[in-house]
């Protein structure tokens, strides 16, 4: 009668392991973000007037261009979920008591996919010519102003 | 008598600092982050909603704030870069100090560059 030996066995295949994708998220999202965000600083704050020529025209202007709608859209997306990892890394370090601390990481993921289905939702239902808006609050493009 | 810590690349001296700095300027970033998505998120209510609270951004005490905001961005930014380098590049840990200084420098030129623009904006 043979016998038959189990052949040695590495641990059971782990279930995916977050923490190494979050780390792995922070630096790719990171560098994109450097990009994204200096371009954002440097197309509202550097050219031309900078904070002083921003307003809902201005806005306008930049979201009838789909170039600007993904830019911002890109920048929302990553940004909000690498703050709020990045807090989250934070939370995990101080809070001390377990109930605390998991509540205080649900309240920073449901903040996070409130504002990025409220941001997403602006940015592509926007409309640069309102009919609540006054010519002069509007950007020159819009009939109203183009008598 | 025992000596003080020589420091690693995580205790004291400048890995600390550096990690430190990171995240204070990583919650400050976010905070803002979630005020200014909400700020812009105005446009969808009416242009003179946004308007009116588009013009607090352009107030000496706001305007002045965005100069620490652009800091603190400039700084995670190129620390961040700094981080990734320590990471993945073979020398990295050995000259995260001397990347750190690197990283206050370039934070500090640019600041230097945007600060008086940005001050006549607000200002001028």
């Amino acid at each position: 009668m043979s016998i038959v030996i189990e052949p040695p066995r590495t641990a059971k295949p782990k279930r995916t392991n977050w923490e190494k994708w979050g780390w792995i998220y922070m630096r790719v999202s990171g560098v994109a973000l450097i990009i994204l965000v200096f371009g954002h600083l440097f197309a509202n704050l550097w050219v031309g007037e900078g904070i002083k020529a921003i307003d809902f025209a201005f806005v306008a202007g930049k979201w009838s261009d789909p170039f600007w709608q993904v830019w911002d859209l890109l920048m929302l997306w990553l940004a909000l979920i690498h703050g709020t990892n990045g807090m989250r890394t934070i939370v995990n370090d101080y809070a001390e008591r377990e109930k605390t601390r998991k509540r205080l990481v649900w309240i920073l993921w449901a903040t996070c996919v409130a504002l990025i289905v409220l941001g997403t939702l602006v940015i592509y239902t926007f409309d640069p010519c309102p009919a609540n808006g006054t010519p002069e609050n509007l950007p020159s493009f819009c009939p109203v102003n183009q008598s | 008598m025992p000596s003080k810590p020589a420091g690693t690349l995580y205790r004291g001296k400048v890995g600390m600092w550096s990690w430190v700095l990171h995240r204070i300027t990583g919650v400050a970033i976010f905070f803002f982050l979630l005020v200014h998505v909400l700020d812009t998120s105005l446009v969808r209510l009416s242009p003179e909603a946004y308007d009116v609270v588009i013009a607090t951004y352009k107030t000496p005490i706001i305007g002045l704030a965005e100069l620490g905001l652009v800091a603190a961005i400039l700084f995670h930014a190129f620390n961040g870069i700094r981080i990734i380098l320590i990471d993945f590049w073979s020398k990295g840990s050995k000259y995260q100090n001397a990347m750190f200084w690197v990283v206050v420098s370039i934070a500090f030129v640019i600041f230097a560059i945007f600060t008086p623009r940005h001050l006549g904006n607000v200002f001028g």
